[in-house]
């Protein structure tokens, strides 16, 4: 067992892991943030996407370890004082979610997509969300939620 | 007042932003992992890495000592309470149905059959302790192919003494609804059109995003069930049914559960196997699957071949159609098993008006995972062979496939039609659609387009692809499902309660996971009984709290369960009229209801439902002869299935030189009658479109010759991403549904039950110039230029400078030991 201390979602967690636990697995099962979920075990659905050190990860693919003097966001710690966060009201106001089980993920590459070009076009839209699947909506509005959120922060800087 | 302000402001219709969105991007949600439970023990399952194996033992020692394992147990361990996962839908009442006991004793019939499972306290601990579980298997041989389950040669289950399941047919002339197949096929061959042809429905995965959960309890007096599913009152009975436990000492539980599309229809071994051992030990269970787990187990969707025989007049005039079906049941009948190519029966003749036809299916047990509904279920398949063979018989006649089309549908004048499969559609405008999609598609312009392409000979061919289909949906009328020999009715179940404070309790048998009920039910009620949206609450998917129900699959949840809460709320107002009228001190005669007030005719005296809601809680003053409640329940069972339709058209890019393809456009309109809620229903067709899109382009579940599911996880069974995928144009046109009171039609499926015909004939439109007529799906590059080269194809064609400027003196790239492959030139 490895004792870490991690931020999470801004609060400081201390904990004994085991080396091999993954990122995810101490999110949910031992800080208790079940927002971030698993849907699959090849790193490919991208379910599981936080922010460490503000750039997103599937945390599926991270140790528990490697997060050791680190801070995660989760999509739990995405809102402020119960504001949603722009890309979370983008994503309800273009209807960019159905299930919802994807969404968290795709909300948190999404906020990483627009912090590294805050105006994509489509195709890089597309490009920059690739790594994230979904099967409800045919990511049409999910594309749309990402421009539109790009575009709200655009109206918000001028 | 003007005019303006009497328009009455409806909740139907709107494009409200949905109630479930704001627990769903928070984060705060309730998927079944995510529940804890005092003592909880957590399941791992050993699975067969044989598609066919005797299990002559299995030795658990080393794992019961391993740490923090609590238990193994194999079948024999739970014999007495694991309950038996059964069909529903025996298609003939001498269909072979081989015993599917959740983990078997004896014998395993596909790779991904559970033999034995570990307890223990953590999730971890079980799993690494599943690989010390040593099981003696003994191969036996397996059969994999469909065709080759059709000789019998080897048998899946060697007890049945054949693979074949049950041969289902319907026949137009020996039904009384249409003429003679045969002879329309001889007079065709005689001096008529016939195009005979032979599709593949590849099997699909319906690869939901939420992997598979159970958490069950069974520390209280009932035992409580969590599970990602799409129909805890089917799988209620189902375990009541078949393992001993009393329907009533049983909960069933569907928290926030992440997608299905058929795929969580099923009531699965790993349910009831991790009930069996939540018994057992008398402690709360967890089972939650892997995604490779999901994607071996969990039942797969289509698997079929469609040996198809359509005949017409010179002038295109269909005469008839024979519909042949292999199907792939996998090793066991699933709860809709067999019923899935039967439920194609009545959509092969889709829109057109066919003098002759008869549908026919043969299904067979093979060595592979279980099939059962897949978004569609049984109408993707019907659509796609229908719409194809459309395409070919234009080509044949030398017509555009529009033109064809139009020549055979049914008029939108014509309406009830009874089609020759025996259905009555009962509206529809085939025309309106398709003139409305062509529109929007720039129909005559890509046409000129890809005219102009094929005459300069591009590399980069364009074809344009149409699907006009329509699809039943509303599952179902109980006397047609009874007719049918399904073992269960199709009606839906409502509940209003009119709360003291002023909100309502809308309850439902519908059990969402996804489709944003919460949203469309508040949108229906609140117009009903003139209620704020805000101040409805719809709750579902427990049935404690939605006692009856048949849950969510096959587009039924609006049709049948809207109208089941329609009728509740007519009977809540119903209810409440005498109470009103009461504390009005007027005649119940005299009193009218609108927007939520009952007032007395001819006077201003009214008073609100929400009033009459406290009034009738506190009952200090309420009329002799009535209860004091306004609640109401309604169980609506439909006369009638709906019938949506509508016209996609694709346009398809084909790189003829790669066979890499690329989707330009694709335009939809749908008719699916009256709209609750736009934005739900643009949401429903854009996840539709892509999965049929995903069948022509990209999926496949792929067997080895062993039996193994080769693309059994996310990186082989390759889901479209952002990037493969384009933005869609939909538009709608209506037409009412008459079988139920708000119009509607349905639409969880109609994107999927169109779009891939429309793909795939948009490719070989492309490529049809080189002599192909068909490419298997799904459509890779591999094939597309495999079809091209062996249809003739552009590789003869000249090589212009313009195709290799990379070979002009002084571009970059001109390393001499490009293009070898080992590095040396040559």
């Amino acid at each position: 067992m490895t004792r870490i201390t991690v931020t999470v979602d801004g609060a400081s967690y201390t904990d004994e892991v085991e080396p091999r636990m993954l990122l995810v697995h101490y999110l949910r099962e031992v800080v208790g943030k079940v927002g971030t979920v698993v849907g699959c075990d090849t790193s490919n659905c991208g379910a599981c996407t936080v922010h460490l050190d503000g750039r997103s990860v599937k945390s599926c693919n991270v140790l528990a370890v490697q997060a050791d003097g680190r801070e995660v966001t989760t999509i739990e710690g995405l809102a402020t004082n119960g504001e949603l966060h722009p890309m979370q009201a983008a994503f309800h106001e273009n209807h960019a979610l159905q299930c919802g089980y994807c969404t968290p993920g795709m909300i948190m590459q999404a906020v990483d997509l627009l912090n590294e070009n805050p105006n994509p076009t489509e195709d890089e839209i597309r490009q920059g969300m690739e790594g994230n699947l979904c099967r409800c909506t045919g990511y049409h509005n999910i594309v749309k939620a990402v421009a539109a959120a790009a575009g709200a922060s655009e109206r918000s800087d001028a | 007042m003007t005019a303006v302000d009497d328009r009455p402001t409806t909740e139907i219709g709107t494009a409200r932003r949905r109630k479930e969105d704001r627990r769903l991007v928070t984060g705060r949600t309730r998927w079944t992992d995510n529940i804890q439970l005092p003592g909880m023990l957590h399941l791992a399952m050993v699975r067969s890495p044989f598609a066919h194996a005797k299990i002559n033992g299995i030795e658990t020692a080393e794992a019961k000592g391993a740490p923090n394992v609590i238990a193994v147990m194999t079948g024999h361990d739970i014999a007495d309470i694991q309950g038996v996962n059964i069909t529903a839908w025996p298609i003939t009442p001498d269909q072979k149905s081989p015993d599917h006991l959740p983990m078997p004793l004896e014998r395993v019939a596909h790779a991904g059959e559970i033999v034995a499972v570990v307890v223990a306290r953590t999730a971890a601990a079980a799993r690494d302790a599943a690989e010390l579980v040593d099981v003696d298997y003994e191969e036996l041989p397996a059969v994999l192919d469909l065709k080759a389950a059709t000789t019998d040669e080897v048998l899946a289950h060697p007890d049945l003494g054949t693979n074949k399941s049950a041969f289902w047919q319907l026949d137009s002339k020996a039904g009384g609804t249409g003429g003679d197949i045969e002879e329309a096929i001889a007079r065709a061959r005689e001096g008529g059109i016939v195009i005979e042809r032979e599709y593949r429905q590849q099997r699909l995965i319906p690869a939901f995003m939420e992997p598979r959960s159970t958490v069950v309890d069974p520390t209280g007096e009932q035992v409580v069930m969590w599970t990602a599913t799409q129909a805890p009152h089917v799988l209620r009975f189902c375990i009541a049914a078949t393992t001993g436990l009393p329907e009533s000492k049983i909960r069933v539980i569907a928290p926030d559960v992440g997608g299905g599309f058929g795929g969580k229809l099923q009531s699965t071994p790993e349910e009831f196997i991790t009930l069996a051992v939540a018994r057992k030990l008398g402690k709360p269970c967890k089972y939650t699957e892997t995604r490779s787990e999901t994607m071996v187990s969990a039942h797969h969707g289509r698997d079929q071949w469609q040996k198809l025989t359509l005949t017409a007049e010179k002038d295109g005039t269909v005469t008839g159609l024979k519909v042949e079906l292999l199907a792939d049941l996998g090793a066991y009948a699933a709860l809709v098993g067999g019923g899935v190519p039967v439920l194609g029966a009545w959509m092969f003749n889709a829109i057109y008006k066919f003098p002759a036809y008869q549908f026919n299916t043969t299904n067979y047990y093979t060595n592979k995972t279980w099939v059962d509904a897949y978004r569609g279920a049984g109408r993707p398949e019907a659509t796609y062979a229908i719409e194809r063979l459309m395409d070919e018989l234009a080509a044949e006649v030398g017509v555009d496939p529009l033109e064809i089309r139009e020549k055979n549908w049914i008029k939108h004048d014509e309406f009830p039609f009874t089609t020759v499969a025996g259905m009555t559609y009962d509206s529809g405008n085939y025309e309106a659609a398709t003139a409305r999609a062509k529109e929007l598609f720039g129909y005559d312009e890509l046409r000129a387009e890809q005219k102009r392409r094929r005459e300069s000979g591009d590399p980069v061919q364009l074809g344009i692809g149409v699907s006009t289909f329509t699809e039943m949906c509303g599952l179902a009328p109980s006397r047609v499902l009874g007719s049918l020999n399904y073992g269960a009715g199709g009606w839906e179940s409502a509940s209003i309660r009119m709360l003291a404070t002023g909100t309502v309790e809308v309850v439902t048998g519908a059990s969402a996971h996804g489709q944003g009920h919460e949203t469309a039910w508040s949108q229906i009620v609140a117009d009903r009984l003139g209620v704020p949206f805000d101040s409805v609450e719809v709750l579902h998917g427990d049935t404690q709290i939605a006692p009856k129900g048949m849950d969510t699959y096959g587009s039924r949840s609006l049709v049948v369960g809207g109208e089941a809460l329609v009728r509740a709320a007519d009977k809540v107002i119903e209810k409440a009229k005498p109470i009103a009228a009461h504390l009005l001190e007027a005649s119940v005669d005299d009193l009218e209801f609108s927007a939520g007030q009952f007032t007395v005719k001819g006077t201003d005296k009214g008073i609100g439902i929400g009033d009459v809601a406290l009034a009738t809680f506190a009952a200090h003053n309420y009329p002799e002869g009535v209860e004091p409640s306004i609640d109401a329940d309604a169980t609506f069972d439909p006369v009638n299935f709906s019938f949506p339709h509508g016209t996609h058209l694709c346009a398809m890019e084909v790189d003829t030189e790669t066979g890499a393809t690329r989707m330009r456009k694709y335009v939809c309109v749908d008719d699916i009658g009256n709209i609750i809620n736009p934005l739900i229903v643009e949401g429903q067709v854009h996840g539709g479109l892509v999965q049929g899109i995903a069948q022509a382009l990209w999926e496949g579940a792929e067997y080895d010759d062993q039996g193994t599911l080769v693309s059994g996880s996310f990186v082989d069974y390759t889901l479209p991403t952002t990037a493969d995928t384009i933005s869609f144009v939909t538009d709608h046109t209506t037409s009412p549904a008459t079988s139920n009171s708000l119009g509607t039609k349905g639409v969880g499926e109609a994107g999927t039950i169109a779009s891939t015909p429309a793909v795939v004939n948009a490719i070989v439109d492309a490529v049809r110039q080189f002599g192909v007529d068909d490419i298997l799906m799904p459509c890779t590059p591999e094939r597309v230029w495999k079809a091209i080269r062996s249809g003739g194809g552009t590789q003869d064609a000249a090589t212009t400078p313009a195709q290799q400027a990379h070979f002009d003196e002084g571009t970059p790239n001109q390393d001499p030991a490009a293009g070898t492959t080992d590095g040396v030139v040559q």
